[in-house]
């Protein structure tokens, strides 16, 4: 079957999709995304942690055709994602009240890799609290994470526990995450934008 | 290669990063990590690839009568399917220190899940149907599984016709390796005891659950040779065992990781690296193959589950008289790393304290379980849980303080081990656990807020179980000692190659190891040790491939001290010859090139009294300097094999652990409130990374503490949970606040004086959980984990 969505901002197709297939693995093998990561392929370790109009689930646990004509956020457009959501008060997608990111908008988005990726608050924050060890669970916990500071910027500690109970960090503890989400909702959406280690 | 996307690319810091070692400098890789770019083993593509997929046996021991694959052949968009009669070459088996694995299944199967055939095909589905469809006529045979059944009298052999180096002073064909240490005279010491106290424990089966699954891409080659990307612990060991079995001299299977997930010991033995290169030398297309996570349960060997019977004595004044102890380490169907398993938990059997008088046996068993090896703390982990379960015993046997009667009978610099070695750098034991206890405790009664109590503080958390009713606190103490390094006599040397250049105008250095950077921060350290010996800013991680000498493994605690070791050397030598350039050019404009000593610091040629003799960029001119070095550290001895007297180990690595525990007694549930740490690290290279290995082996040890277990059908021994579903791992609400004290006492043998640090804080928190958990329950508890029933004596 074919399998048209928005991505990042961007509308993409998917054809000769399978009916067993997962939204990841659309995303990884068929979209050159591979940000998402597959570490349990049922639901329980929150690696593939993608917004689906603007609610974070577990992209594996997603059919591809549930996915037809909806919004697709992915850790890849996180920073820009966050970027438009600064710019627009607070919201970028559907999930906070507004129709989401226009799509002539979206078309804007370009992959921004290298040296002088401009990366989101959350993102910059788990480089800079130490949070990323192995990194396999990092794209989900920040897609996750972000979404927890854009309906709570002051999160408490036991709020982030609850939030992020979801994705299995198996290298680093979880102080330090603790330590990037506190960071990150510290620093506020304002002071975004970091540059890249 | 032309076609493969998303290859492991150089890593380049520089511009603000200035940092050398000792400071928290961020991973040069983070970025990559954090916007998804980064390129893990199971990310690889290439255009035109197939997917391979293992058939694994259902069953544990039997006989195989018949493959049949016709189906499986005959499937649209399968290209191959294969068995142990299309291995290409003499060689059939691989394995880390025994050859006894066969690459796929030949006769017989020795476990639940090991590889009988191998299928390619265009569509991971299409793989895993074709697999299916492959008939497999097993005829049962008994099962081996536990030391009972390996030892009788009548067992059946799980490996015939041994021919190994153990099997001479082995007891039974069904014991892989025997290490007895016996120095004084225990029973003669034991008349000495004013008290006695003996246990028997039980360690359960734990996973090393990496994030990121087995996984890679083999490519092959014009010249006949496979190119793979592959996610392991250590390349060029991995390389030895592949190169045989393919019939391929080892220059044609060229070898780069690739982004790795995670590892714990879990990636030190071979997984999918051979069936790859099979499939793609076979099929003549690239082959990528990745396990899901109920394959990585059988795709990696796990922590050995131990039965440990222990005997201590000790004087009214609380000094230690003697031990006595059997350790018996399964070590399912493959010896893996079983072997230096057994001679880990034998020399660390004592823990970290003085006892001159001792009998001490270990072994490994050959069963029909799961194949278990390395993981985090590798046989030092089920001997701290037994002896630091006996500390307790003994202290409220002879009515003192617990951590004080550790204190009294802890080691010190020049205590002399079991083994006879001598410790020879600091062994802060007694001042490990003053720092911990001395921290300051959580609150009484955490869990209440203005508004009530808050239920995600309290055992049962949301599940809105108690609040308050029935929860008792428990605190408990423990400390361990894990050697650092490969021990034994084992050439463990690394090799660095470094090359400085002038590039745009700044000196730049480059740094090639094949190190595995499995994501303890080798990278970033590597980085750090070349700006502060090249006084440089920018630094290159090429990466790490077999293009350059070996590295050793990513594990033991010791690629900072090892192939951080290498670096230093190597740039050590590099900076010897910018300077010898130095004086060729200018050392006739200033003495000082010849009668002082020289030091590369912030893109300068300086002397040792800051005196700037010439920019590096005009030494260097377009002139590079590059070397590649192997470096050692001081050799090791084998263990005699009847007394186990040998100076074994490189180094010796200390933590100790305070838990603190609330536990609702009615319904067995155990929330862990606080896990306080201190540790010496000799030197923190990077103090964020440190901290970081140290929060996150503690939380390991926590898992095995109270829910981390594979549980394994005594009846089939089939793997009943393997599945994030049913095997549970910490999860950020299961995980406390975990406040880490780090000592740094130098090791004067030691680069920078630096200890390996990455597993001793495996050790001793389980046993500090245990610990707090029977403080606050009064229950004996000789086994972790420690499930609910196990609590509330429903079992």
């Amino acid at each position: 079957m074919r399998v048209t969505f928005t991505v990042n901002g961007r509308q993409q197709e998917a054809d000769d999709v399978w009916e067993g297939e997962s939204l990841l693995y659309v995303l990884r093998e068929r979209m050159g995304l591979p940000g998402s990561k597959n570490a349990c392929e049922q639901g329980e370790c929150g690696s593939c942690t993608v917004r689906l109009d603007g609610v974070p689930v577990c992209s594996c646990l997603v059919a591809a055709g549930q996915v037809e004509g909806r919004d697709v956020v992915t850790v890849e457009g996180l920073a820009d994602y966050a970027k438009q959501r600064a710019e627009h008060g607070g919201c970028a997608s559907g999930a906070c009240g507004s129709s989401g990111t226009s799509i002539d908008a979206a078309k804007q988005w370009q992959a921004k890799p290298g040296e002088s990726t401009e990366l989101s608050p959350i993102q910059q924050a788990f480089i800079d609290a130490g949070a990323v060890q192995c990194g396999f669970c990092t794209p989900g916990l920040l897609v996750a994470a972000d979404e927890l500071l854009e309906r709570n910027d002051s999160p408490s500690d036991a709020d982030i526990r609850e939030a992020l109970s979801g994705n299995l960090c198996r290298c680093t503890g979880y102080e330090k995450i603790l330590d990037a989400v506190r960071l990150a909702a510290a620093r506020g959406e304002n002071q975004t934008a970091g540059q890249g280690a | 290669m032309a076609g493969v996307t998303r290859t492991p690319t150089n890593l380049t810091q520089g511009g603000k990063t200035k940092a050398g070692i000792g400071e928290s400098t961020l991973r040069p890789d983070g970025t990559l990590k954090v916007t998804g770019e980064f390129a893990y083993s199971s990310d690889m593509w290439h255009e035109d690839m197939l997917w391979g997929q293992t058939l694994r046996s259902t069953v544990a021991h039997a006989e195989i009568k018949s493959i049949d694959i016709s189906e499986a052949v005959a499937m649209p968009g399968v290209y191959a399917v294969l068995t142990y009669d299309d291995l290409p070459s003499e060689v059939k088996n691989y394995g880390l220190e025994i050859q006894d694995t066969p690459v796929l299944a030949h006769k017989k199967v020795r476990h639940h899940g090991e590889p009988v055939a191998l299928v390619a095909a265009d569509h991971p589905e299409t793989a895993r149907r074709a697999a299916a469809k492959i008939k497999i006529d097993y005829v049962e045979l008994p099962l081996i599984t536990d030391e009972a059944s390996a030892v009788a009298p009548d067992a059946v052999l799980v490996h015939e016709n041994r021919d190994d180096h153990h099997i001479g002073h082995v007891p039974h064909p069904n014991i892989v390796h025997r290490q007895p240490i016996i120095r004084g005279d225990a029973d003669a010491a034991a008349r000495r005891a004013d008290v006695i106290v003996k246990g028997e424990y039980t360690f359960g089966m734990q996973d090393q659950a990496f994030l990121g699954p087995e996984s890679g891409l083999a490519v092959p080659a014009e010249d006949g040779g496979v190119d793979l990307y592959v996610a392991t612990q250590w390349l060029h060991s991995d390389l030895k065992q592949i190169a045989p079995v393919l019939g391929l001299p080892e220059e044609k299977v060229r070898m780069t990781l690739s982004g790795v997930g995670g590892a714990f010991g879990g990636r030190e033995d071979i997984s999918m690296q051979i069936h790859a290169c099979l499939l793609a030398l076979r099929t003549g297309k690239p082959v990528k193959i990745v396990y899901n996570r109920f394959e990585s349960f059988f795709g990696h060997v796990h922590r050995h589950p131990a039965k440990l019977y222990y005997e201590h004595g000790a004087t009214k004044d609380g000094k230690l008289t003697h031990m006595k102890c059997k350790i018996v380490l399964d070590g399912g169907a493959y010896a893996s790393a079983s072997p230096a398993v057994v001679g880990n938990a034998s020399s660390l059997s004592v823990g970290p304290y003085v006892i001159d008088d001792v009998d001490i046996e270990a072994i490994a068993l050959y069963t029909n379980n799961p194949p278990c090896g390395a993981m985090r703390g590798f046989g030092a982990v089920q001997a701290c849980f037994a002896y630091e379960a006996q500390m307790d015993k003994l202290a409220d046997k002879l009515g003192l303080d617990r951590v004080e009667f550790r204190q009294l009978n802890a080691m010190e610099q020049g205590t002399i081990m079991p083994t006879g070695q001598p410790v020879d750098s600091p062994a802060p034991v007694a001042e490990l656990l003053r720092r911990v206890k001395a921290m300051p405790l959580p609150p009484e009664r955490q869990w209440e807020s203005s508004e009530g109590a808050d239920v995600r503080q309290l055992p049962g958390g949301l599940s809105n179980t108690t609040h308050g009713e029935g929860v008792v606190r428990g605190i408990g103490y423990a400390v361990g000692i894990k050697n650092v390094g490969f021990s034994e006599g084992f050439d463990d040397y690394s090799t660095a190659k470094v090359r400085m250049e002038v590039i745009n105008g700044e000196p730049v250095a480059t740094v090639h190891t094949a190190m595995a950077e499995v994501g303890q921060g080798g990278v970033t350290v590597h980085a750090q040790i070349a700006r502060t010996e090249l006084g440089v800013q920018q630094v290159t991680i090429h990466p790490a491939d077999t293009q350059v000498g070996s590295a050793g493994s990513t594990s033991a605690s010791r690629q900072t001290y090892v192939t951080g070791g290498a670096v230093k050397n190597s740039c050590e030598a590099v900076r010897e010859k910018v300077l010898e350039i130095g004086r060729r050019k200018f050392g006739s404009y200033h003495p000082a090139w010849a009668t002082a000593e020289l030091l590369l610091e912030d893109g300068k040629v300086i002397t040792d009294g800051g005196e700037v003799l010439a920019n590096i960029v005009d030494v260097l001119e377009d002139e590079a300097v590059e070397l590649e070095l192997e470096w050692r550290h001081r050799p090791t001895e084998a263990f005699d094999l009847h007394t186990g007297q040998g100076n074994g180990h490189v180094q010796y690595s200390f933590a100790a652990h305070r838990a603190v525990v609330e536990v609702d007694t009615e319904l067995g549930l155990v929330k862990v409130i606080e896990l306080a740490v201190a540790q010496d690290v000799g030197k923190a290279l990077n103090p964020l990374s440190v901290v970081g290995q140290i929060q996150g082996g503690t939380t390991q040890g926590l898992g095995v503490a109270v829910m981390e277990e594979i549980i394994v059908d005594p009846k089939t021994a089939k793997v009943r949970n393997p599945s994030f579903t049913d095997y549970l791992i910490p999860t950020i609400l299961d995980t406390p606040t975990i406040p880490v004290d780090v000592l740094e006492l130098a090791d004067e043998h030691a680069p920078y004086g630096l200890r390996g640090i990455g597993e001793a804080p495996t050790l001793s928190s389980t046993p500090a959980v245990l610990a707090a958990i029977r403080n606050a329950t009064g229950l004996e508890l000789n086994k972790t984990p420690v499930r609910p029933e196990h609590l509330t004596g429903t079992q």
